[in-house]
């Protein structure tokens, strides 16, 4: 007997988003309801419809309050991710995992947020912060860049690499953004010159032009089985494969725990366990979207999901394989970078997008997209 | 001198914070299988005992990854360098480095404790904190 898989059991049918801004002027719950809404009518369904939903822990909508809101008549299954950026996966995950297995018909994943109107994620942390914070926040580690850093700071020496050569990501991210109307970033690209006389975030690892931005919106998505799947407008786009990998003395921020820093051992992990259940490797993927809170992190995750070996993904960048026409493109929409931190749902919707056929910055053909999302990732394909 | 914020001892670390005031560099040690923990944990990972004590750690370390800390949004006159250090012990721990230039830095920089006491941020009493200079034989 094989083992029991989620992979093609699962199909995603609708996608939803808001504008994408820095001061919505509404409610998160708002920014919440109309994405959500604008999901659910793309799958061609009622909200009446939708019996199951999931979101982050950090999300602040309520789900009986947006059930209230979308006109959702009675819910059958629930959950939530832990942790930040890692959960735009998780969440996926468990809605797949939830209509596989019977526990509901039509699952609702959003993520909405006024995350530079309200709550900053870029900004020092509460002083007030307690569990497990004690042992940083003394110390001046209270932003996700520093945080962050230290672990880059280890891949740089290692390989070599410089801030100048991270900096050739955001010239990309920007690129796309460009062309992406979407984009906060439309029509604003910039050049390495630009990345390099931004101002120090942390030093000597990350200036300004390599953080994500922080975001006012929301996005959605509705999930479902194939079968159901096949009789929706729009062309169903299946979860060929999605993993999680969590490991022992790990940690989502600080990651200083396990042996070697240098390398980014959940990706690889992650990697590793997705080729393994989807029977595709990285020369199959048409397009990929890459979770990045800093442009470091694509680099890592370029040569842990293998599309070149350790300590090459720089050359590989330079040589324009992640831009558009080139073999991998990268956030074709313009990333977090580019478009708009959703808590990198944004990233999961553009992979259906290229799928679907219907991206702004759309790879001709793309029959494979791959969302990674650091810890954790997603092959999503034709169905 | 830059001033810091105080911690707050969620009773898992108390022990840690304790021996701060005391200017003692305290690990968690299993007191079944003798395993260090930094942070600590309500059991071990190794043996799942419950039962645990501590060890005053030597303060010997070296640099592991290391850091320039700029405040995020204004200027600030003493950016503070952070360090992740391999302690002698075999744990990381984070902590800062003092006494020492930035062209100085290198991993695997030999350091050693010092305590330095610090204006706090959130509380009227001033904050020691374990910080970390250049050996003599390495500065």
């Amino acid at each position: 007997m094989t083992e029991r898989s989620l992979s093609d059991q699962a199909a995603i049918v609708g996608i939803g988003q808001t504008e994408f801004s820095k001061n919505s002027g509404r409610s998160e719950l708002q920014l919440a309801a109309e994405a959500s809404l604008a999901a659910i009518r793309d799958a061609g369904l009622d909200p009446s419809d939708i019996d199951g939903m999931a979101t982050f822990t950090l999300d602040s909508s309520d789900e009986l309050l947006l059930m209230r809101a979308l006109g959702l008549q009675e819910v059958n299954y629930w959950s939530r991710a832990p942790f930040g950026g890692a959960g735009a996966n998780t969440t996926i995950m468990q809605a797949a995992a939830a209509v596989a297995s019977g526990a509901c018909k039509h699952m609702l994943v959003w993520r909405a947020f006024n995350e530079r109107s309200g709550h900053r994620f870029g900004q020092p942390q509460d002083p007030g912060t307690t569990v497990g914070w004690n042992w940083y926040l003394p110390f001046g580690l209270d932003t996700p860049a520093k945080i962050y850093s230290l672990t880059f700071q280890r891949y740089m020496d290692r390989y070599g690499f410089t801030n100048e050569d991270f900096g050739h990501y955001p010239v990309v991210a920007r690129k796309h953004a460009a062309t992406n109307p979407a984009a906060w970033f439309y029509e604003r690209p910039i050049t390495l010159e630009d990345h390099q006389n931004s101002r120090w975030i942390v030093e000597p690892i990350l200036r300004l032009l390599d953080c994500c931005q922080e975001s006012d919106g929301g996005v959605a998505l509705v999930i479902t089985t194939p079968e159901r799947a096949k009789d929706m407008p729009k062309p169903p786009v299946s979860i060929r494969g999605i993993v999680d990998a969590q490991l022992i003395h790990g940690h989502v921020m600080f990651n200083y725990y396990q042996d070697d820093l240098s390398r980014y051992e959940e990706n690889y992990r992650a990697a590793s366990r997705l080729w393994e259940m989807t029977g595709l490797g990285p020369s199959d993927m048409d397009v990929a979207t890459i979770y990045e809170n800093f442009s470091p992190i694509v680099f890592m995750q370029l040569e842990g999901y293998g599309f070149c070996n350790a300590g090459e993904s720089v050359d590989f960048v330079k040589a324009g394989h992640i831009e558009l026409g080139g073999t991998i493109p990268v956030n074709p929409h313009g990333g977090l970078l580019g478009e708009a931190y959703i808590h990198g749902v944004n990233n999961i919707l553009e992979g259906v997008r290229q799928i679907r056929g219907e991206a702004a910055n759309q790879v001709e053909g793309a029959e494979h997209a791959l969302v990674a999302g650091g810890r954790g990732g997603m092959v999503l394909g034709k169905a | 001198m830059s001033s810091v914020i105080a911690p707050t001892p969620d009773g898992v670390d108390q022990y840690f914070w304790d021996g701060v005031a005391r200017k003692q560099f305290l690990l968690q040690k299993c007191s079944a299988c003798g395993a260090l923990r930094q942070p600590p944990a309500p059991m071990c990972s190794e043996c799942n005992a419950l039962e645990w004590e501590t060890q005053e750690a030597t303060g010997r370390a070296k640099v592991y990854s290391w850091l320039v800390s700029h405040h995020p949004t204004e200027p600030d006159a003493d950016p503070r360098i952070i360090v992740v250090l391999d302690l002698e012990e075999g744990v990381r721990f984070v902590a800062n480095l003092v006494e020492c230039n930035l062209a100085d830095i290198r991993f695997g920089l030999p350091v050693e404790l010092t305590w330095v006491e610090y204006p706090s941020m959130n509380r009227e009493a001033p904050q020691i904190l374990p910080q970390f200079r250049p050996t003599g034989d390495a500065a």
